[in-house]
């Protein structure tokens, strides 16, 4: 079980970890703890399974970086086979099971879109793959994945 | 903006791993890097500037942090609406991700894409019935995740030597 002040660390922790030689000072300050006790948190939390990794989040698009969201219709008998071909990628960070026609959504991203689309249509030639498509962006609105851990119920 | 040397590339390098889980971690890191805190922090702080570091903070497991359904919710708007809506769609906190797309499908007619998460199901339809109504949007698929079969973050410059 995890307590309140948990779910205050999680949200400071997701938001902005402090930038400077003595972070866990800094979030202890703002949560009225000391300095250990805040790392000694953090680490539990990781243990635990509730943090998948503390680091630096960044613009893959900043880095020079370009990617594509792509989509297949693959028969069930020939999910696993897709999913491993498709999972051997580097440049494939996030890949789901989706409920529809189109069922197998995966990202791309690479350091050109020479590469990039290389990738992809390795991909797309797949045997066991029925239908593609790529879904490249043309605007984007948000990306901000922190989610409010204050006052939710743990899955535990 | 300015360009990055060798020395930017090891910081994203080492950054885009997990922080060491100590009091000092950037020191720690700045020793892995061959540069000094200080410029270590400079540096991370240039990177910020320019955007490129969004920020530096925890990526928590979705199902063990209470967030256990997960949809890719995907709209039909015409297109003069677009940037309104897609402003709109992403005021809403349960709203992780939101992009306008293009498809390769010409069969295909959805155009805006939109996370969604929430505890469960029912939860996530009901935010999203609520975005629909606000939005006045009546166009749209709710894509649930079965399975994640991969999630990780991108590994940047991994070619590079050292």
């Amino acid at each position: 079980m995890r307590d309140p002040l948990d779910g205050l660390l999680m949200n400071l922790l997701q938001q902005d970890f402090p930038v400077c030689p003595e972070p866990y000072k800094v979030l202890g300050e703002q949560l009225g703890i000391s300095e250990q006790e805040a790392l000694e948190r953090t680490r539990r939390l990781k243990e635990n399974g509730y943090i998948r990794r503390l680091g630096g989040v960044f613009d893959s698009g900043r880095l020079g970086y370009v990617s594509v969201l792509c989509a297949a219709q693959v028969a069930p008998d020939d999910i696993p086979a897709v999913t491993e071909a498709v999972n051997r990628c580097i440049g494939v960070t996030h890949n789901y099971l989706r409920q529809h026609d189109y069922n197998v959504w995966f990202t791309v991203t690479a350091e050109s879109e020479a590469r990039r689309d290389a990738i992809v249509d390795e991909l797309e030639s797949l045997p066991g793959i029925q239908r593609f498509m790529r879904l490249p962006a043309v605007a984007r609105y948000k990306i901000r994945a922190v989610f409010d851990m204050q006052g939710v119920t743990a899955d535990e | 903006m300015n360009e990055m040397d060798a020395v930017d590339r090891a910081i994203v390098r080492l950054l885009q791993e997990e922080l060491p889980l100590v009091l000092n971690p950037y020191g720690v890191l700045a020793e892995q890097a061959g540069v000094s805190e200080t410029e270590f922090l400079e540096r991370m702080n240039a990177l910020r500037a320019s955007g490129r570091l969004r920020r530096v903070g925890a990526i928590l497991h979705h199902r063990k942090s209470g967030y256990g359904a997960n949809a890719l919710v995907v709209w039909r708007v015409p297109e003069e609406r677009m940037d309104a809506v897609g402003k709109a769609v992403a005021e809403f906190p349960q709203v992780t991700h939101c992009y306008f797309r293009e498809s390769s499908d010409a069969d295909w007619k959805y155009n805006l894409y939109s996370m969604v998460h929430s505890s469960d199901t029912e939860r996530c339809r009901e935010i999203v019935e609520a975005i629909a109504e606000s939005v006045g949007l009546s166009e749209y698929a709710m894509l649930f995740s079965t399975q994640e079969l991969k999630k990780t973050s991108m590994k940047y410059f991994a070619s590079e030597n050292v």
